[in-house]
């Protein structure tokens, strides 16, 4: 067994420096590695760039790191309700590559699967394949989008062991898995850290190669954006 | 003329046995309500989740259990979820059989604008462009014009395109129209809506071959 525990988030996120990229799993605030970001917040790194699918809300997940300037771009496929993502956007603040949500997944599976790059048809024909390559198949047209190069990967499961082994819960997983071994190194932040023999392989969904540091984070706040209900 | 709920109602008849279905956010998660109870139909959800449910109750509530619009919800017996790598390989995939989707505006040839209004609003992309990309079956809900009453059928998007044309079936709160080589062509008309109504309404061109029926949903 190669040991990959850390302590705490602090010696997860050795080695963050200005200017980085990073990308960070999640959905909206689902899923988000919530610890690693507010050490991300606690550093004070400036100039990041960050590969994630949302940027939080204004006060949550990665809205705090946009609220104190700590992002100079964000690679994301929706804005939404992140007043401040919007408003950094439209004044130019903030560089912003919206790419679509199926391309950014792609994408880091390529990084993780050590492809270069993928064809994908999403964006065709519209601003998004602007200067890109584009190429028949089939006839169907397509375009070529390169595979992200990034310093760190933080994603958020569930449960996972020493070894980094991984289980991710729900529609926490979306993006965690695809980021897991998509950047030099890959940072998994746990609820539920176990020494290994404890989870059963059969039910791994990302084994610990793909993994360097694991700690376990304590407290998660978990905010959810819209709870709807069905009234009894 | 219907509202949002009556445009969902009309869209959950498009819906058929065995199919796996996306919902967009909006009118289109209003469909799920509508479906006939007797098909076997899934509902896929793209942040990675195929089966499912209604909203939870109180108590069942779980932030790590939530559709794409954020929204938290249940899965039902035979439900999966998956990371988003593979919840679009599903949709690229085409092994989704119809998507239902929101929209700005809609082009005659097709084409859907639905994320961006230059200098004003950007709400991003989301799935959808890869929706409208490589699904077969798209069918667009939305009000036939904007709060402006500006038609939303128009000869050409002016607004930055989500996809070129991919759309092949509208309903809106005064019609159903089907996007042909040639243009709109009318399908059905909401109840009580006259079809000089519909031409008003209606900036693309738009083809009128027989007579309109009323259109049916209950």
């Amino acid at each position: 067994m190669i040991n990959k525990k850390v302590l705490n988030v602090k010696s997860a996120l050795e080695g963050i420096e200005d200017n980085m990229t990073i990308m960070l799993g999640g959905f909206g605030l689902c899923g988000i590695p919530e610890k690693s970001i507010d050490e991300l917040v606690k550093l004070k790194v400036k100039g990041l760039t960050c590969i994630s699918n949302n940027a939080g809300v204004d006060d949550f997940g990665l809205g705090l790191l946009l609220k104190d300037h700590q992002i100079k771009k964000m690679i994301s496929s929706y804005v939404g309700e992140n007043n401040e993502f919007e408003r950094q956007m439209l004044s130019g603040e903030l560089e912003v590559d919206l790419l679509p949500q199926g391309t950014i997944a792609e994408l880091c599976r390529a990084s993780q699967a050590g492809f270069p790059a993928i064809y994908t048809p999403a964006g065709f024909g519209t601003e998004v394949a602007k200067g890109k390559e584009s190429r028949e198949f089939n006839g169907k047209m397509y375009i070529l989008e390169y595979a992200f190069k990034a310093d760190f990967s933080i994603v958020k499961a569930w449960k996972g062991d020493e070894a980094g082994n991984l289980i991710f819960k729900g529609t926490a997983r979306n993006f965690n898995p695809n980021m897991c071994g998509a950047a030099t190194i890959t940072v998994a932040e746990v609820e539920e850290l176990y020494p290994v023999g404890v989870l059963d392989p059969n039910e791994i969904h990302i084994p610990g190669i793909f993994i360097q540091r694991i700690f376990k984070g304590n407290d998660y706040e978990k905010r959810i954006e819209q709870r709807t209900i069905t009234q009894r | 003329m219907l509202d949002k709920n009556g445009i969902a109602k009309r869209i959950a008849k498009e819906v058929k046995e065995g199919y796996y279905v996306n919902l967009g956010i909006g009118i289109p998660t209003l469909v799920a309500n509508y479906v006939n109870k007797n098909l076997s139909v899934e509902f896929q959800s793209e942040n990675g989740v195929l089966g499912m449910g209604p909203f939870p109750y109180d108590e069942d509530v779980d932030a790590d259990i939530i559709n794409a619009g954020k929204q938290t919800i249940t899965t039902l017996p035979g439900a999966s979820f998956f990371d988003s790598a593979m919840s679009f390989s599903m949709i690229r995939g085409k092994h989704v059989d119809l998507t239902i989707l929101g929209a700005m505006e809609v082009s005659e040839n097709g084409d859907i604008a639905n994320w961006k209004i230059p200098g004003k609003m950007v709400k991003g992309m989301g799935g959808a462009m890869d929706l409208v990309a490589s699904a077969e079956n798209i069918i667009v809900a939305m009000m036939h014009t904007n709060k402006k009453g500006e038609s939303k059928l128009l000869k050409s998007c002016s607004l930055p395109l989500t996809g070129v044309g991919c759309v092949k079936k509208i309903v809106t709160n005064l019609a159903v129209l089907e996007v042909t080589k040639y243009g709109f062509k009318l399908l059905e008309r909401a109840p009580g809506v006259s079809v000089q109504k519909i031409k008003d309404s209606t900036e693309g061109n738009l083809i009128i071959d027989s007579e309109i029926q009323e259109m049916k949903i209950s």
